[in-house]
């Protein structure tokens, strides 16, 4: 009881040890300090790369594609000492070989969440379709390649067909997962009261359960595709690169992520200036269908 | 008779019995959902096959002393990818070693209350494009603004510290430093987004008890909230390994293609991604076949990795659903 002190001994000594303000220089006070400062300066540091990237395409991209925007998008690449040339072929190429993966990719990808979350939802199938999806995830982009060229480029050879299969197998898993994530939100009740009402379970399908996940599908589907613009290992020996436009679908084809690794590596300004550009133009497909996605999610909510 | 009946008096509505067609349909909607299903898990033991078939001449050829030996060279035909997987494995470490703490640190910047919730979900999507910036651009960006920036600094370390292992050489351009700081960055986004689930996900009420008995903030985080995170953060980190093993444009334009073992940061390397990336549209007949002999072993280590990720994310959830 000696310890008790009376309310003016306290005032006195500034009501130490009871009231919740901290001594700034007291070491648990200063330990703090320091994590904090810490956590913001890693923090920013993290930003740095991001926003380096940001002036790097504008400062050096950005100046080619704004003052000679028609010619850039539209022209064939130069060769070696050549001045000016473009990405045309590399944009038509990129833009056909997504478009021939998502064809294969995005119905297998649906029907394949449906099977897996509504028609087995506990069934041996469903679970390991399940199991191979989220292995798929992380199946490094390269062997995919390494794959489409073992099966179909040792015997029909370079072709855009070959880079679409590549980035289909890469879009598949994104696709799997993000439609059953939205097929496991829609309510049960429902699709319940479609099945009393006497639906068949395709009708229940058709008409409750896709349109009400349709937003969540189409988010997983929007991240896909602009994960397979991106994608440049497993097109380096499937489509191979090609200086002209696509005139068929069995020839090597040129897209833009291997254009920037081919002109990367040269020692030429225009090309590097080009490359440039290209990672500009690529960056904002990918970031287009990255907003498409964001959006629609958004929407959702 | 009587379903001629019904479909007069009803129309053409859904409230209606299932005609034929609608049966079909039916079973053939399904047939195709479970043929889709099955062809996923076929896909994947179908590219096993493939890859594995392809090498299976060199396997036979070089057999275990693939994995160990030092040399890749197509004149005299001798493979081996020992300085491959040295480097892959190197480089990711390095990766998940800086960018680990970089991503663990955002996430705790993200939920922790260091800034406004509105700052907090703008700063949550520039980490986020982060990760929607491709590969090359990545490589492209390491070429020329990276490299340039590190030179002077590895020129000072290797100067100075010269006698550590990690600065025993110069750095000439390409090579390890550059290669797994653009890892990363590139894994940077994985590991953030994983470690915020693993912080939501802890119940609120540990937090206020936390703050309840009078800590400051850093030891709520050190001591309590990490601790119940572990887990979960683990698997962040173990899945942000798996992605840097199999990355591969931005190293094979940043780590130098050099096939030798060096614990230097600034001395070239190589990785098995990039070996594959830089040799295979060149090679023919027994390098293609060693080519997929060091496919096989890349698959193996990042679906070992992997699978012990998502083992580890799997716990967790365990864990906390069983807790609420």
């Amino acid at each position: 009881m000696k310890d008790l002190k009376t309310p003016k001994q306290l005032r006195k000594e500034g009501w130490k040890g009871l009231n919740l303000k901290r001594e700034p220089f007291e070491s648990r006070s200063l330990g703090n300090s320091v994590f904090s400062v810490m956590v913001w300066l890693l923090a920013l540091i993290a930003a740095v790369p991001l926003l380096s990237i940001i002036y790097m395409l504008l400062s050096h991209g950005g100046a080619r594609l704004f003052s000679e925007f028609v010619p850039v998008l539209t022209e064939l690449p130069p060769a070696g000492f050549e001045m000016g040339g473009g990405i045309g072929p590399a944009i038509v190429g990129t833009l056909i070989m997504v478009a021939i993966a998502s064809t294969i990719a995005v119905p297998m990808g649906i029907l394949t969440a449906i099977s897996i979350k509504i028609l087995g939802r506990d069934s041996t199938l469903g679970r390991s379709a399940h199991f191979t999806a989220k292995v798929l995830t992380g199946f490094p982009s390269i062997l995919s390649g390494v794959f489409v060229y073992a099966v179909l480029v040792i015997k029909f050879g370079y072709s855009a067909l070959a880079g679409g299969v590549a980035l289909a197998v890469l879009m598949l898993p994104t696709i799997i997962i993000a439609a059953e994530e939205a097929l496991g939100q829609v309510p049960k009740r429902m699709t319940d009261a479609a099945y009393g009402m006497g639906c068949t379970p395709t009708q229940v399908m058709w008409r409750i359960t896709l349109p009400t996940a349709l937003p969540g599908i189409m988010t997983g589907v929007m991240l896909a595709v602009a994960g397979a613009a991106g994608e440049s290992a497993p097109l380096l020996f499937t489509a191979l690169f090609s200086n002209y436009y696509l005139s068929h679908m069995n020839e090597p084809t040129a897209s833009l992520s291997v254009l920037i690794y081919n002109f990367s590596g040269m020692p030429f300004d225009n090309q590097i200036e080009l490359a440039w550009t290209a990672s500009l133009v690529l960056v904002i497909i990918v970031l287009i269908f990255n907003l498409f996605a964001r959006a629609i999610s958004r929407k959702k909510n | 008779m009587s379903r001629a009946l019904f479909k007069q008096k009803i129309g053409k509505g859904i409230t209606r019995p299932p005609g034929n067609s609608e049966i079909y349909g039916d079973v053939g909607f399904r047939f195709f959902s479970i043929a889709c299903a099955w062809s996923i898990i076929l896909l994947i033991l179908f590219i096993l096959w493939m890859i594995g078939k392809q090498a299976i001449p060199a396997m036979e050829k070089y057999g275990f002393g693939f994995l160990t030996g030092t040399t890749w060279d197509v004149n005299k035909q001798e493979f081996a990818v020992l300085p491959e997987i040295w480097g892959t494995l190197y480089s990711s470490i390095l990766a998940l070693i800086w960018g680990g703490i970089l991503g663990v640190t955002i996430a705790i910047f993200l939920t922790q209350e260091f800034i406004h919730a509105k700052v907090a979900s703008v700063f949550r999507l520039t980490v986020e494009l982060l990760a929607a910036i491709p590969s090359v651009v990545y490589g492209l960006w390491g070429i020329y603004v990276l490299i340039p920036l590190l030179r002077p600094v590895a020129h000072w370390l290797h100067e100075h510290f010269g006698w550590f292992p990690f600065f025993e050489t110069e750095l000439g351009g390409p090579g390890m430093a550059p290669a797994a700081l653009v890892l990363a960055v590139m894994i940077l986004p994985t590991v953030a987004a994983i470690s915020v689930d693993a912080f939501r996900q802890i119940p609120a009420k540990v937090k206020e008890a936390t703050y309840g008995m009078g800590t400051t903030r850093a030891e709520a985080i050190f001591k309590v909230l990490l601790p119940t995170a572990s887990s979960g953060l683990l698997a962040a980190l173990v899945l942000g390994f798996g992605r840097a093993l199999g990355e591969t444009m931005a190293l094979a334009m940043l780590i130098g293609n050099s096939n030798q073992i060096s614990l230097s940061w600034f001395s070239p390397a190589n990785t098995l991604a990039s070996l594959m990336a830089s040799s295979f549209p060149e090679a023919g007949g027994v390098e293609v076949q060693a080519l997929m002999y060091a496919a096989l072993v890349l698959l193996l280590i990042t679906f070992l990795v992997n699978l012990g990720g998502l083992y580890i994310q799997q716990l967790t959830m365990r864990k906390f659903e069983g807790s609420k």
